[in-house]
């Protein structure tokens, strides 16, 4: 699966690999909902954390493949741009980007998606994070899959790929693995465990700045209106104080009195 | 009369649990619940699910030649039960073979779906889930003519609603050769998956030995619980990164959490902050988690958690 010495494909193609990259707030950012539906949009955004893993993955199958394009695709407001030239630091060759005000839900970006790649190429493989970190909708990758009529996989914690087939580990149940053997092309829904993505340099940060981004307009896009949709009707803050009881006494008293508390306040036994 | 579909999970012919929340969340006035069973053991499970409410179980099988389900026929398989008993809405899990099947399902009906629901509302098509990693919840609109909902494991408290239920065989025929399952490898740590358990007790860097985990397992056993891990102790390898509860591992929705020798980092918190309830036992009055707990225990877990253990287990089987 992992690397090792270089990869010598019997036939030389040309891949081309498709890595979709979502542009969200900072998981440590402070949320601050305003007129119900909008939030304080001034906080720290960068690359859904999982898309990096999706962005590393692409990269390493490049450089095994070799002879191959890395295309960053990614769907948001203009502030977006600055998470598609993140993930060209890392050192993909080059992005898609289609801009929009709104917040188009996860049918419409999946349609969205799926028309600026095949306008653009013949993917061999397409590959994303299993959720992003804002809307956590863990659905994205399905419908686009589905859109190309193509197989898809997520929870993905390995992965390789030969002569037009994957091999893929899928992180199951109660710490299972399961292997799974799909056809490509095919969309990959990365986790975390799956690679550690790289760290951009400096020099890199700067070549990002001259690698060429195809700037597209959703709306230029003329997609079909979905049949189905989902709404944004308010988000609610989320309030998280817990007020600690000190349970105090030799450790039989403690756990004594810890049991019946779970008991009798938290109902737990 | 709204039909309801539910998509039941089993674990080696089992019932999880984890379902029974998700019926309660089916239930409703008018609502006639239809119970989607894939394991070939409809009658076997009809006594628990007509306790819970379900009127019909439709044990779906597939006459294809391999009997084992991937999660694209599975997907199949429910999409012809949900038009062949003219199905408009489906509510399953999101859990790990919920996350597989249910956008599978969604994306080729082109229906909305809301995952990670902590409420919803059948009649209206309106789900409240969680959004920026657990720091607001949003009530969101599904519009269309089929509508899918995964509920968060633990969020729904379940009520026993008893009923008689009718098993009906419905057999599909359901293949896939894109995607075939080569082999499933079991974790080591068997039992309850940490996305669903009531219960988890997990361990920090403090556990010092992959060994030493052994003392929550022991508690766990009695608990029915699940074990979990912080980052440190993953990166230290004492424990696989399956079970490491946090951002950068898995989030969990317990009922109770207890952290054993753990801090209590940002991204741990992250992880587990919708715990019904935290229990806190560390040497260092001064640790974090402390102040994000219900119940603090200021101690060694070595001493506490085996004595823990013998007082559940006289306690319980009282």
């Amino acid at each position: 699966m992992a690397g090792g010495s270089a990869y010598y494909p019997l036939e030389r193609k040309a891949m081309n690999i498709y890595v979709c990259v979502k542009h969200v707030p900072d998981s440590a950012a402070n949320i601050t909902i305003r007129d119900k539906t909008q939030f304080d949009e001034s906080v720290v955004f960068l690359i859904n954390p999982y898309d990096e893993n999706a962005i590393e993955e692409a990269l390493r199958l490049k450089e095994r493949m070799g002879d191959s394009e890395v295309v960053i695709v990614t769907l948001g407001k203009e502030s977006a741009g600055h998470t598609v030239r993140s993930a060209l630091a890392m050192g993909a060759d080059r992005g898609i980007f289609i801009q929009t005000n709104d917040y188009p839900d996860s049918i419409l970006t999946a349609k969205a998606l799926k028309t600026a790649i095949l306008q653009d190429g013949r993917p061999d493989i397409i590959f994303t994070g299993k959720a992003s970190i804002d809307s956590e909708g863990m659905q994205t990758m399905f419908r686009l899959a589905a859109e190309m009529d193509i197989p898809v996989a997520t929870d993905v914690v390995g992965f390789s790929m030969a002569n037009g087939r994957v091999t893929l580990e899928r992180q199951a149940e109660a710490g299972a693995t399961e292997v799974i053997e799909m056809t490509a092309p095919c969309v990959i829904g990365t986790g975390k465990g799956l690679n550690t993505p790289r760290y951009p340099k400096f020099k890199d940060i700067m070549m990002a700045k001259k690698k060429p981004v195809k700037q597209l307009d959703l709306a230029g896009l003329s997609l079909e209106k979905p049949a189905g949709s989902m709404t944004l009707l308010e988000f609610q803050p989320v309030e998280e104080d817990r007020y600690a009881q000190i349970l105090k006494g030799d450790p039989e008293e403690v756990v004594r009195q810890l049991i019946e508390r779970l008991r009798t306040e938290a109902k737990i036994f | 009369m709204q039909k309801i579909g539910i998509l039941i999970e089993t674990t080696e012919g089992t019932l999880k649990k984890s379902n029974y929340g998700v019926i309660s969340a089916a239930h409703g006035k008018g609502h006639e619940l239809y119970a989607f069973v894939l394991d070939d053991r409809g009658s076997h499970h009809q006594d628990r699910l007509q306790a819970q409410g379900v009127q019909k179980i439709v044990e779906i099988s597939s006459n294809a030649e391999t009997s084992r389900w991937n999660p694209e026929s599975r997907s199949k398989a429910i999409i012809q039960a949900m038009d062949h008993f003219d199905i408009h809405t489906l509510v399953g899990l999101t859990s790990a073979q919920g996350r597989d099947v249910l956008p599978r399902i969604a994306a080729f009906l082109d229906a909305p779906l809301v995952m990670d629901c902590i409420r919803v509302n059948l009649a209206e098509h309106i789900a409240t889930k969680s959004q920026f990693s657990g720091k607001a919840t949003a009530s969101i609109k599904l519009d269309g003519t089929h509508f899918i909902f995964g509920i968060r494991p633990n969020a729904i408290d379940p009520v026993e609603a008893p009923c008689e239920a009718e098993v009906i065989s419905y057999t599909v025929l359901s293949r896939t050769d894109r995607m075939t399952i080569k082999e499933v490898r079991r974790g080591k740590s068997k039992g309850i998956d940490l996305t669903e358990a009531e219960i988890i007790i997990s361990g920090g860097r403090s556990m010092n030995s992959t060994d030493n985990f052994r003392i929550l397992a022991e508690c766990a056993e009695v608990m029915g619980a699940a074990v979990g891990a912080s980052r440190a102790a993953v990166d230290a390898g004492y424990v696989p990164h399956s079970m490491q509860v946090g951002q950068t591992g898995t989030t969990v929705t317990p009922r109770l959490y207890i952290a054993c020798g753990i801090s209590g980092a940002i991204q741990h918190l992250a992880g587990m902050k919708t715990a019904g309830t935290v229990v806190a036992i560390n040497k260092d009055p001064e640790a974090p988690i402390f102040k994000k707990c219900d119940y603090a225990i200021v101690g060694d877990l070595f001493e506490i958690v085996p004595i823990l253990t013998r007082q559940l287990k006289r306690f319980l089987s009282a």
